[in-house]
């Protein structure tokens, strides 16, 4: 049914026209009904989006060919799961998705917010359905999901690196975090037209950001382990422009997350607060430009296009509106405090913002410096790994270091002997952690040795933060230590719940620190029976076997793995041929130490025809605390995003006071 | 196809009837007027978060003094401009619902 397609997504872009148009109407002329028939046109647009998704997944799951979507991303012989994953696995139907969660999103955000925000509301309907309204036209005039061809006997299957468990998850989280960070941009936008600045946008978005900010981290985490296991490079960060263009708007998000804290806390610096909503928003388009354009070479980019001018314009609109509606309310915007001291938390968090404004200002230049050298010198001219990794190290080890700093010290001003009281033990830890990793032989690498320090120090402020908090509620009344642990991170939320979060990354830091200032490599070509050696470990190569599975032919190589005396069993690395798709994927040999988090990770570079094999091995100390730190992570956001009964009860009771419907 | 077209139309008529729903059910309401925030509630909503921005900011002090995170020296610097904050925000509370007017609706 084609056309049941094509006509809900046309019908999402009238809608999408007429809350744009209506809703701002009604907005500037003050018509009630005319906003709430805005509102429901928001509403509306998302159910007939979902309509035109579920025609492709009924197409997809059918393999109904004549659908030129369906026949291009998968094939009669691809498994069912990855065949529903072709739903956003291909550059239609991952537009599709983004107008689908943007819609659901938009319609979720202001059902909420209508009550209380309803004054704000009715301006933030306008700039969703602006934004719907890009989406719907690209996917009803630019790239129609619902295209239609003379049925072929099969699709041409899909790329065989996305035929894998991850891309069931990672990419829809990725696009739940690009969308996400369109409501915390449609209240921003909402407040300053309807000149309402007041925290009630702040407010009814901060779990919005939490949540797409969540998303984006945990998709990136997942899309690390996916080229880990599956591109086969022995690595898990490239720097790829499309890892790059899901990094930084997480960046952006991770400055207003805690930025706004200051402007909560202390009403300051709200024009910055807005700047990093709209930077946030234009990077995740950016994202969304960079992966489906096709106008950079990466492995994530699977699709070459036109939609590219047609993003482009959008985020010059975008970004020359919201930053006129800034200047238009400047007055307004201006902070009643200043900052007291350049040693106080909030000063504190505002270098934090500027390193990491900084890393994703010089990792933004490395993304598009190649696409400006071809336009203007007619050669694209790449940054490596080293651009990228100095800057990594310049500003990454000093945020490091400010984690465990930041929310240790007062408000407003800190005494010097304040902070040396307070950060007398982390400091001893750190060192103490520093100089024992150094007589272990960790001064190979500086970078690294630095990185293990500072996360001694923050490990320790953090687990001191648990410590004195907990005792603090147990002498306030707790029945027990676990009471008083519980109360603790019930009473605040945001605060431990970042502790945790904060722990999370302190993890991923040692991960990456492990695993690429400290690993080795080896390189050997082996007949069968053959061995070689990296570390303490010793392969000995086997046998090769081939069996065909339902959509390749897998060629494994087993081999023995010894580490001193102690046999660890067998390892198996090889290559997946695909039948279909007529391409070769390497398929990695991974044997993990739980207890060291260290992994032994084998390729099967070349596979000759007498049987030999030219094997790549790594050993990647640490790396495994990589993934951890992904579960640490999930937990410190769940506890932050958690709904908290007492603010709500605070909210509810201002609200009353003011005599608005409390309903945030 | 034709089952195709009469879901497509369906779907366009339930978005039209959805859309008109304000008007279908207040054909002629008393009034149409948005119900905004006036001005006093705006002003009174931003007092009432200064309040509660200072009252926040004097717990956590006292949390955080509580748990050592603030030394007994910035306890005392911080607790007098913080108590004064927290009274400033109360009596200009007070005067707005003495007066029920913001200043400038005054003037």
């Amino acid at each position: 049914m084609p056309e049941l397609g094509r006509a809900a997504l046309l019908v999402t872009l009238g809608l999408s026209v007429y809350a744009l148009v209506a809703g701002a109407a009604a907005a500037h002329m003050g018509r009630r009904r005319l906003a709430l028939s805005a509102q429901n046109a928001l509403v509306a647009s998302f159910v007939t989006t979902a309509v035109a998704a579920a025609v492709l997944v009924a197409a997809l799951l059918r393999n109904d060919f004549s659908f030129t979507y369906v026949a291009r991303t998968t094939s009669d012989a691809l498994p069912t799961a990855y065949t529903i994953s072709a739903f956003w696995g291909g550059q239609e139907g991952s537009l599709l998705l983004w107008l689908l969660i943007l819609t659901g999103f938009g319609a979720m955000a202001v059902r909420l917010n209508r009550g209380w925000a309803r004054d704000l509301i009715v301006w933030v309907v306008p700039v969703f359905a602006a934004v719907s309204t890009f989406f719907a036209f690209l996917v009803v005039a630019v790239a129609s999901p619902f295209a239609t061809q003379a049925a072929p006997a099969d699709g041409a299957g899909m790329t065989p690196s996305l035929q894998n468990p991850y891309m069931l998850v990672h990419p829809v989280l990725l696009y739940l975090g690009y969308v996400g960070l369109t409501v915390p941009f449609a209240f921003a936008m909402g407040a300053l037209l309807s000149s309402r600045l007041d925290e009630r946008w702040l407010i009814a978005t901060r779990r919005w950001t939490l949540f797409a900010w969540a998303a984006l981290g945990i998709g990136q985490l997942l899309g690390s382990h996916w080229a880990y296991v599956e591109v086969g490079w022995g690595g898990y960060y490239a720097w790829d422009p499309v890892e790059n263009a899901a990094l930084m708007p997480w960046l952006a998000a991770t400055a207003f997350l805690h930025s706004v804290m200051i402007q909560e806390k202390r009403g300051m610096l709200r024009v910055w607060n807005v700047l990093l909503v709209i930077l946030a928003f234009s990077l995740s388009l950016f994202g969304t430009f960079l992966t489906r354009s096709g106008v950079v070479n990466s492995i994530h980019s699977f699709t070459q296009s036109s939609i590219g001018p047609w993003f482009l314009a959008f985020i010059a609109v975008t970004v020359a509106v919201s930053l006129a509606l800034v200047f238009w309310r400047l007055p307004q915007l201006r902070s009643p405090t200043k900052l007291e001291s350049p040693v106080s938390r909030e000063a504190a968090f505002l270098y934090n913002n500027l390193l990491l404004l900084a890393l994703c200002l010089a990792i933004l230049w490395g993304v598009v410096y190649p696409m400006l050298s071809e336009a203007v010198r007619g050669e694209a001219i790449v940054l490596g790994r080293s651009y990228y990794d100095f800057f990594l190290r310049a500003f990454g080890l000093p945020l490091l270091l400010l984690m465990g700093i930041g929310p240790l010290i007062a408000w407003r001003r800190a005494s010097l002997r304040s902070l040396t009281t307070t950060f007398r033990g982390p400091t001893i830890v750190a060192l103490v952690t520093g100089v024992a990793l150094l007589f272990l032989g960790a001064g190979s690498s500086i970078p690294g040795l630095v990185a293990y320090t500072f996360s001694a120090f923050v490990l320790a402020t953090i687990v001191m933060e648990f410590a004195r908090g907990t005792r603090a509620r147990r002498a306030l009344g707790a029945a027990s230590w676990p009471a008083a642990f519980g109360s603790l991170i019930s009473r605040n939320r945001r605060r431990y719940g970042g502790y945790v979060v904060h722990a999370a990354i302190v993890m991923l830091a040692i991960g990456v620190a492990g695993s690429s200032a400290f690993d080795r490599v080896a390189e050997a070509k082996l007949a069968k029976g053959e061995s070689m050696r990296i570390g303490d470990y010793t392969l000995v190569y086997r046998s090769l076997d081939e069996r065909a599975s339902s959509n390749a032919t897998e060629i494994r190589a087993t081999l023995d793995v010894i580490r001193g005396d102690r046999d660890l069993g067998t390892l198996r690395a090889g290559k997946n041929a695909y039948t279909i798709e007529q391409q070769v994927s390497n398929e990695v040999g991974i044997r993990s130490d739980r207890l060291t988090g260290e992994d032994l990770f084998v390729i099967a570079e070349q596979i000759d025809a007498d049987g030999s094999v030219y094997f790549r091995v790594f050993v990647k100390p640490l790396v495994n605390l990589i993934w951890l730190a992904g579960l640490v992570f999930l937990i410190g956001s769940m506890i932050t995003l958690w709904p908290d009964r007492r603010e709500q009860r605070r909210l509810v009771a201002r609200a009353a006071e003011v005599g608005i419907p409390a309903t945030p | 196809m034709t089952l195709a077209l009469v879901l497509a139309a369906a779907l366009a008529v339930a978005c039209v009837v959805a859309v008109a729903l304000p008007f279908i059910r207040e054909p002629e309401p008393e009034s149409d007027d948005l119900a905004d925030l006036g001005q006093g509630e705006q002003h009174r909503l931003e007092l009432l978060e200064t309040r509660d921005r200072a009252l926040s900011a004097l717990k956590e002090l006292e949390f955080e003094h509580r748990t050592g995170t603030v030394s007994d020296e910035d306890y005392r610097a911080q607790l007098g401009p913080l108590r004064r904050d927290v009274a400033a925000a109360l009596q200009a509370l007070g005067r707005e619902l003495r007066e029920g007017r913001p200043p400038d609706e005054r003037n």
